[in-house]
């Protein structure tokens, strides 16, 4: 049974606080045990209607728990989708203020910049290629408004799938020059490789998560429209960060991406 | 060196017996727990005359512990090497039988074919890619002849570091072409992606484990010879095979190559 719509508003009232204040929550699910995959996504809704309401926009989505292994940790057999918003969003050279963030860690992924809207069912890889303006190498700084990261699935659906901020890369490569299965990225903290994946970490292939995005906000009469950003999950393993550390993420192809933590 | 000569005789005897007939042992620092370094490579060095003196052709080298992360947790500064002769060869897309060996793993690597020789000391990676004729995929079957994998270096140097067979195809491209640092790698298996990585994932660059291996020949007066295949490192973790997998590597810009198991 769905929970009702006060306790909804309530616990997405209660996210949007804590992200205001920097501060964590007990997990919302050793509260309330009974919460759905589907009245997550209402509370992610009530914290993104209050972002919203304060003057930010909608610029894109985000896919989160694209891995097997993420998967297989949350219990769950699909990914899950976040809003990215213009004041999450951080440019090349640009360094994100710790201070802004409570407990961040680094996803390098590849971002789609769309230059058709794409509204599912029925987008297949082809429709993802054909609508897409080109690809950047970007860092999601993942981060939770509970504690310790202690999130069960309807955590991480409700707190806006864990989004923090995001690095966009300055090189937007057209898709049909590359092969996003197979292209490689290495992550580099202050110049010591600390990890490297490819593409089909993320759902076989960063394509096939964007049509998976598609066809479930198409079912939930959301779109993906011309001009967004969405990043289409992590491609190798989460990188803890702190004050005064330097990333790099480098794919194949298409180009880097860096951060500075200050 | 703290072996005798004799020592040295019967545990290459003993450990490429093991290699023949497919059956493990325990790691042989058991017995000799004061071996050095220097008797592990005597070891190694005696089982490839052996297997010379009998007909076998050398055809190549391969280094392993090619990760930064490993050789700080196994507290060594450098990977550790082995040879390859003609019989570790099988033709890409054929069977091998899993009964022929212990316990085999395989490992996805960028294999660099030379087109003149290398000769230590003072390799680097512009040495390596100038004497590089091309770069293709390959996939290293592992077969550790000790029990369970349970083993320390010294133990798998005198074990020709685990060589067992080796699978090359793809396309082959000279490495100038390519940025092997970033070069994805996608290993699946029966149709699953399992691995991910880019080719830093060996020593920040692949080319840099040829440099270190001239660099280990050239300290004992051995160089590689011109035409030599050389097995770069495994670029992800080594993923357990049983009769009946059939595994496939894609590398970026490379093709594929893939080796079934019955």
């Amino acid at each position: 049974m769905a929970m009702d719509s006060q306790l909804i508003t309530q616990l997405g009232d209660e996210l949007y606080e804590a992200l205001m204040a920097r501060k964590t929550l007990a997990p919302l699910t050793s509260r309330h045990a009974e919460i759905s995959i589907e009245d997550a996504y209402r509370i992610q809704q009530q914290m993104i209607a209050r972002r919203l309401a304060k003057g930010a926009r909608v610029v894109g989505k985000k896919i989160g728990v694209t891995s097997r292994a993420v998967m297989n940790m949350l219990g769950v057999g699909q990914p899950d989708f976040g809003y990215v918003l213009d004041d999450m969003i951080y440019s090349e050279g640009q360094s994100v203020p710790m201070d802004t963030l409570i407990q961040p860690r680094a996803e390098g992924e590849i971002a789609f910049v769309l230059k058709k809207d794409l509204i599912g069912p029925g987008v297949t890889n082809a429709a993802v290629l054909a609508a897409t303006e080109g690809v950047i190498t970007c860092f999601e700084i993942v981060d939770s408004r509970i504690h310790d990261w202690k999130i069960k699935i309807q955590d991480t659906v409700a707190d806006n799938a864990s989004c923090g901020v995001m690095v966009l890369g300055d090189r937007l490569v057209d898709p049909r020059k590359i092969d996003l299965n197979t292209c490689g990225m290495v992550i580099e903290k202050n110049g010591e490789v600390i990890a490297t994946g490819a593409g089909a970490a993320t759902m076989g292939s960063p394509v096939t998560a964007i049509a998976w995005l598609a066809n479930t906000l198409g079912r939930l009469g959301i779109p993906l429209k011309a001009g967004e950003v969405v990043l289409s999950g992590s491609l190798a393993a989460l990188i803890p960060v702190t004050t005064g550390d330097n990333l790099r993420a480098t794919v194949g192809g298409i180009g880097s991406c860096s951060v500075r933590f200050v | 060196m703290k072996l005798d000569q004799n020592s040295v005789l019967r545990l290459a005897e003993h450990l490429e017996n093991c290699e023949l007939q497919a059956r493990d042992t325990v790691k042989i620092t058991d017995e000799y727990p004061d071996m050095d370094w220097d008797d592990a490579y005597a070891i190694q060095d005696e089982i490839r005359r052996r297997k010379l003196q009998r007909g076998a052709r050398l055809v190549g080298f391969k280094a392993g512990l090619t990760s930064h992360a490993k050789m700080k947790q196994m507290g060594v500064s450098s990977p550790v090497f082995g040879f390859l002769v003609d019989s570790f060869a099988v033709s890409e897309g054929s069977e091998l039988a899993v009964k022929e060996l212990i316990h085999p793993k395989v490992e996805p690597e960028i294999v660099f074919v030379t087109k003149a020789p290398l000769r230590g000391p003072g390799c680097h990676v512009g040495t390596v890619l100038a004497a590089t004729d091309f770069v293709m995929p390959g996939i290293e079957v592992i077969d550790s002849r000790y029990r369970d994998f349970k083993f320390d270096l010294k133990s798998v140097i005198a074990d020709n570091t685990s060589a067992s067979r080796f699978v090359v195809g793809g396309r082959a491209k000279p490495a100038a072409d390519l940025d092997l640092r970033t070069l994805g790698v996608v290993l699946e298996r029966n149709g699953e992606p399992v691995a991910f990585a880019a080719g830093a994932a060996v020593l920040g660059h692949p080319a840099a484990a040829v440099a270190m291996l001239a660099n280990h020949l050239g300290a004992r007066g051995e160089e590689i010879p011109a035409g030599s295949i050389i097995l770069s490192g495994g670029i992800t973790e080594a993923v357990a095979v049983k009769a009946g997998d059939n595994v496939k590597l894609q590398i970026q810009d490379l093709g594929s190559v893939s080796l079934r198991f019955n």
